[in-house]
């Protein structure tokens, strides 16, 4: 976990991918789940921050 | 190339030409060639993509055309990501989802297992199993189409035979409960193959000397298969489920043919409400911005997939 954390702190891209591929799965989830209609509404920018975030973070260093 | 067929291009080029191709830079020559297909991946791909984006920000209509276009903000986004309908299709779509996956990833696995197992005839099985997956989707829906007649088809025959059911007290097509399952059906038998083929693929890379390792240390054969088969094939699997995810969230084709998203809209998949909203409703800004919605999830998704790929390329 401190490795993780550091590595966020320290930029690296393994834990920044790992946190925008947790947006893009929860976006997805959000958009198809059928028990709240606010999370269907709010699915669309959770994904496309995790998109966004996965294009930039996959050009930090390993 | 030969030598010989050089020299007779290099003597066929106007020396004019010949001159000029000399003095470019490898650079040059280089950009000379891909800027066709840079052309064309503009043209195609990328110009569209940013005209959608622009008219989901507007009014547009494509049937008439001499409309004034206003500018609507976020409201075409606004509206989609608050109507219940939508939200009912995309229910419907990751229900098709989720229980395609799960049944292509379960019974494509223990085929994979069972055809990896070496035994006569092997490869006369594989090439049986992968038939489906050749066929066109329109094929396939018509062929379908036909065995779940309720009168004639065969589906409801072998369900009657199991069940003692009357074959024709039941419409798997035209039932609200039995519509979603039917098109599930069709795609696991359409698509299961391919999951099975990537999961073989998977255990054929397993090298031998593991097991037999894992049998020196006496390990059970369950115990091999939870600790070095499934951990193993892993990747693959996941592999199968992301591109079998992606492929499946675009699903418009072999469920147009089945049910043409009925009974109501029960089997009516986003892409096919989409296409009724661009072409029968013509909301075109209002599709621009479902299409953009749609293609931020699958772009999102295969930004995983491509993760994943890479992951088993590194193994």
């Amino acid at each position: 976990m401190s490795e993780f954390l550091s590595g966020l702190v320290r930029l690296r891209r393994g834990p920044w991918e790992m946190v925008a591929t947790i947006l893009i799965a929860l976006g997805v989830f959000m958009l198809m789940q059928p028990f709240v209609l606010w999370a269907f509404t709010y699915s669309f920018i959770v994904t496309l921050i995790g998109t966004v975030m996965f294009i930039i973070v996959s050009h930090f260093p390993e | 190339m030969s030598d010989r067929t050089v020299n007779r291009v290099a003597q066929a080029t106007p020396e004019r030409v010949a001159r000029k191709i000399r003095g470019l830079s490898d650079r040059a020559i280089a950009w000379i060639f891909i800027s066709p297909t840079i052309f064309l991946l503009l043209a195609i791909n990328i110009f569209p993509l940013i005209w959608t984006i622009q008219l989901s920000f507007t009014n547009y209509k494509a049937n008439r055309i001499g409309r004034e276009v206003k500018d609507v903000g976020l409201r075409n986004y606004e509206r989609i990501l608050t109507d219940s309908d939508t939200w009912l299709n995309m229910q419907a779509t990751a229900h098709f989802l989720f229980w395609t996956i799960f049944f292509q990833v379960l019974i494509g696995f223990t085929l994979a297992w069972l055809i990896n197992k070496k035994f006569k005839g092997n490869d006369l099985w594989t090439t049986i199993i992968v038939l489906p997956m050749m066929l066109s989707p329109a094929v396939v829906g018509n062929f379908w189409k036909f065995l779940y007649q309720p009168q004639i088809g065969l589906f409801n025959y072998i369900v009657s035979w199991f069940t003692g059911k009357d074959p024709s007290s039941f419409e798997m097509l035209g039932s609200v409960t039995l519509a979603p399952w039917a098109i599930v059906i069709v795609d696991t038998w359409m698509w299961t193959p391919f999951v099975m083929l990537i999961c073989l693929a998977g255990l054929r890379s397993i090298p031998d000397y593991i097991y037999e390792a894992a049998e020196i240390d006496r390990a059970s054969k369950l115990r091999q298969f939870f600790t070095i088969t499934i951990p193993m094939v892993l990747p693959f699997l996941m592999l199968a489920v992301l591109f079998r995810g992606i492929e499946n969230f675009k699903m418009f084709d072999l469920v147009v043919q089945l049910t043409g998203g009925g009974p109501g809209s029960v089997t009516e998949l986003t892409s096919i409400n989409l296409k009724r909203e661009a072409f029968e409703k013509w909301r075109t800004g209002y599709a621009s911005a479902y299409a953009i919605i749609l293609f931020v999830t699958v772009f999102g998704l295969a930004s995983i997939y491509v993760k994943a790929l890479n992951k088993v390329k590194q193994r």
